[in-house]
């Protein structure tokens, strides 16, 4: 049963929520719980409704511990049921991080396949929206660096929809995470339907021949207003949307990147030992012979987040995409830059 | 509730003194059957025997380590007495002897110590736990699956173990704390054995018991001592019944005395010394039961030959077990770390065939 059974116009935020509502209503182990999702429906709203539909038994508010949070839902996981657990925000998350690196990862490792541990973890994350801090870490890198998690995050209305309902339906736990800045951005789409492939899946967002840009989350929209202002200059850029970090699709990206020859990997977070770092030294190690130059990466600066006043100056930006495609030497010029060989 | 409901007595509940001789039954619990007290002793002279073999397997290289609980036999037992079959225990890793005495098989049970894998044992099939290693973790997945369980229509408990340097850590008062809110058929037994490795209760706790740790939470507590089966049994019957009877989880702090190091690998006369463990034996659970189950016509000389013999058969299968070379194939490494492996796994399971095919040719 789908919520949304036609055609019409939702935001990401609206599509979670869909997604959270059709998944409970057809299967009874799935419980949603954390922190203000009750009555207030989460403070993004995500979980709107679900109380009231649902009663307090699915969806319900609980103390405020974060660890507790996804304690409890290790334990409810491990008697069968299938918990959905919100935490507020990205930095909100850390005190969990005991819980989801030593049990949620490990569980089904540890008993030999005895006590699967299927759950989302949702996390509201990235910047964006002047949050002050705290409220807008990239944790992606935590997570993905820790075996026996999946990391998922849309950037699309329906992938908001068929990826949270590919995650709660996965015998394995899922961190998905949402990012915040993209919660009201709204698409006419038509839920009963699923255009891109299945989570653990890259999709080729727009094609091109020049050059790939790799992107997640809240980079994908930029991505592609990178692609629009470069065509403008006769560029052709391909975005390939990531969707999913863990299971990585090596083979979408480096088909791409095979045929562009080129690659810039875009990420929103603090660039050093990060996902666009791993992403980087994938393309390369698959794809050297291909590459008409270096792979580079188009990250936050290794700082705490800013201030709300200042994070304009550290997020990832269209003109920093359209730099880096600049360096990708389609002139032939060696690019120097990092070499220690420049003038 | 009212506070008087949840406060501990202000003196260890004890059924048995130190020397044997039985005290008056504590009001509000009942003194358990004797034949449960029998069989309390015959698991109790099992469990230390098994203790003491682990130990000597570390001796001869068959485990990396092996964390005592001689002296906390009567705990060990007490908890495992006190539930149903159907009931989950929550453990640590100084709980094996529990896990031997619920009837797991003692081999898979020391799988995580002998190092072939890390839970050796089926935690659906036995309703235990994997030991837990990070202190304090388990007991807020104690309270999720108590919470499953009355989901799921049963009157199933859980009681979790904790020691009493895990009381310190975060994950402890969480779990207090949503058990109490969320009402969870969960039982919390702290075994005080004085140290946390090498710092002493004092270091870790101001509380003037670790049972008062409970009321703040809402949560009924009682304190007894932890070397008294007779007493155990008795709080932790009392503590299953209210949680099994919806009335939300309850407390207990056992007081005992953990009389080995830490493990095999740590020195226990850096921090403590030699009088103390010699006022401790004094109070050996063991002794004190048989003395006041031989008093009361109970057990006779041959019920306890016929316990110890049966505990020196369990110890030589225990040897059997852990002298055999059980084959660890490095090719099973990447095995359950998803419910399919991904494609980078399948990868790496292959480069890793390829490197043990090539070293066997």
């Amino acid at each position: 049963m789908s919520t949304a059974t036609g055609p019409g116009e939702l935001s990401l935020a609206q599509a979670l929520n869909a997604a959270l509502r059709d998944a409970m209503g057809d299967d009874d182990r799935v419980l949603v719980f954390g922190e203000d999702v009750g009555a207030l429906g989460g403070v993004f709203r995500i979980t709107d409704g679900l109380t009231a539909k649902f009663g307090e038994e699915r969806c319900f508010d609980t103390p405020l511990a974060e660890a507790g949070i996804v304690g409890l839902a290790v334990g409810l996981a491990m008697g069968g049921l299938r918990p959905v657990v919100e935490m507020q925000f990205d930095a909100f998350a850390y005190p969990a991080f005991e819980q989801i690196a030593s049990h949620v990862a490990k569980l089904r490792n540890r008993t030999r396949g005895a006590l699967p541990m299927p759950m989302v973890i949702r996390v509201p994350f990235a910047g964006g929206i002047g949050g002050v801090e705290h409220h807008c870490d990239s944790s992606e890198a935590y997570y993905a660096h820790t075996p026996g998690l999946k990391v998922v995050t849309p950037a699309t209305v329906e992938d908001a929809y068929w990826l949270l309902r590919d995650a709660i339906a996965d015998p394995d736990p899922v961190v998905f995470l949402e990012p915040k800045r993209l919660y009201w951005s709204r698409e006419r789409v038509d839920l009963t339907t699923r255009s891109a492939g299945p989570m653990g899946r890259a999709a080729v967002r727009r094609a091109g021949t020049d050059a790939t840009l790799a992107a997640y989350g809240p980079t994908v929209p930029l991505a592609l207003q990178a692609a629009e202002a470069a065509a403008a200059d006769g560029i052709s850029l391909e975005v390939v949307d990531l969707r999913t970090i863990v299971p990585f699709d090596d083979e979408t990206l480096m088909r791409s990147v095979r045929r562009t020859g080129r690659c810039v990997v875009v990420q929103e977070a603090q660039g050093f030992a990060g996902v666009a770092a791993e992403i980087a030294a994938r393309v390369q190690e698959r794809c050297f012979h291909s590459l008409a130059a270096p792979v580079l990466r188009v990250t936050g600066f290794d700082i705490p987040y800013p201030p709300p006043k200042l994070e304009h100056a550290h997020l990832p930006t269209v003109d920093r995409i359209l730099d880096a495609v600049d360096r990708l030497q389609f002139d032939d010029e060696p690019d120097l830059r990092h070499t220690g060989m420049a003038a | 509730m009212r506070l008087e409901d949840l406060l501990p007595s202000p003196e260890p509940v004890r059924f048995v003194a130190a020397d044997g001789t039985g005290t008056a039954s504590h009001g509000a619990c009942p003194r358990p059957a004797d034949d449960r007290l029998v069989e309390g002793y015959r698991r109790m002279v099992l469990g230390r025997r098994f203790d003491t073999q682990a130990t000597a397997l570390t001796r001869q290289g068959r485990l990396a380590v092996y964390p005592s609980s001689r002296g906390q036999e009567a705990c060990q037992i007490g908890a495992v007495l006190a539930l149903r079959d159907d009931d989950w225990l929550f453990p640590t890793y100084r709980d094996s002897v529990a896990l031997v005495a619920r009837g797991l098989d003692p081999a898979e049970v020391l799988t995580l110590l002998r190092g072939d894998w890390h839970c050796g044992y089926d935690p659906v099939a036995t309703r235990v736990a994997p030991q837990c290693t990070p202190l304090a973790t388990q007991t807020i997945h104690a309270v999720g699956l108590a919470e499953a369980l009355r989901r799921n229509g049963t009157d199933g408990v859980v009681l979790a173990l904790i020691g009493d340097g895990g009381t310190s850590e975060g994950d402890f008062h969480e779990a207090l704390n949503f058990a109490a809110v969320r009402r969870a058929p969960v039982v919390f037994l702290i075994q005080n054995n004085g140290y946390a490795i090498s710092v002493p209760l004092a270091r870790q706790s101001a509380a003037p018991a670790l049972a008062y740790k409970g009321i703040g939470y809402g949560i009924g507590s009682e304190q007894v001592d932890g070397n008294d089966l007779v007493a155990v049994l008795a709080v932790l019957d009392a503590a299953v019944a209210h949680a099994r009877s919806g009335h939300g989880p309850y407390l207990v702090e056992a007081h005992t005395y953990r009389m080995e190091a830490h493990t095999n690998a740590d020195d226990a006369t850096r921090y403590r010394d030699d009088d103390e463990v010699t006022r401790w034996a004094a109070a050996d659970p063991l002794a004190r039961l048989r003395t006041y189950l031989s008093d009361r016509g109970l057990i006779d000389d041959e019920a306890v030959r016929t316990a110890e013999a049966g505990a020196e058969a369990f110890a030589a299968r225990v040897r059997t077990a852990l002298n055999a070379d059980v084959p660890a194939d490095p090719r099973t490494l990447f095995d359950h770390v998803y419910a399919e492996p991904t494609a980078q796994l399948e990868e790496q399971r292959a480069q890793l065939v390829a490197e043990l095919d090539a070293r066997e040719a």
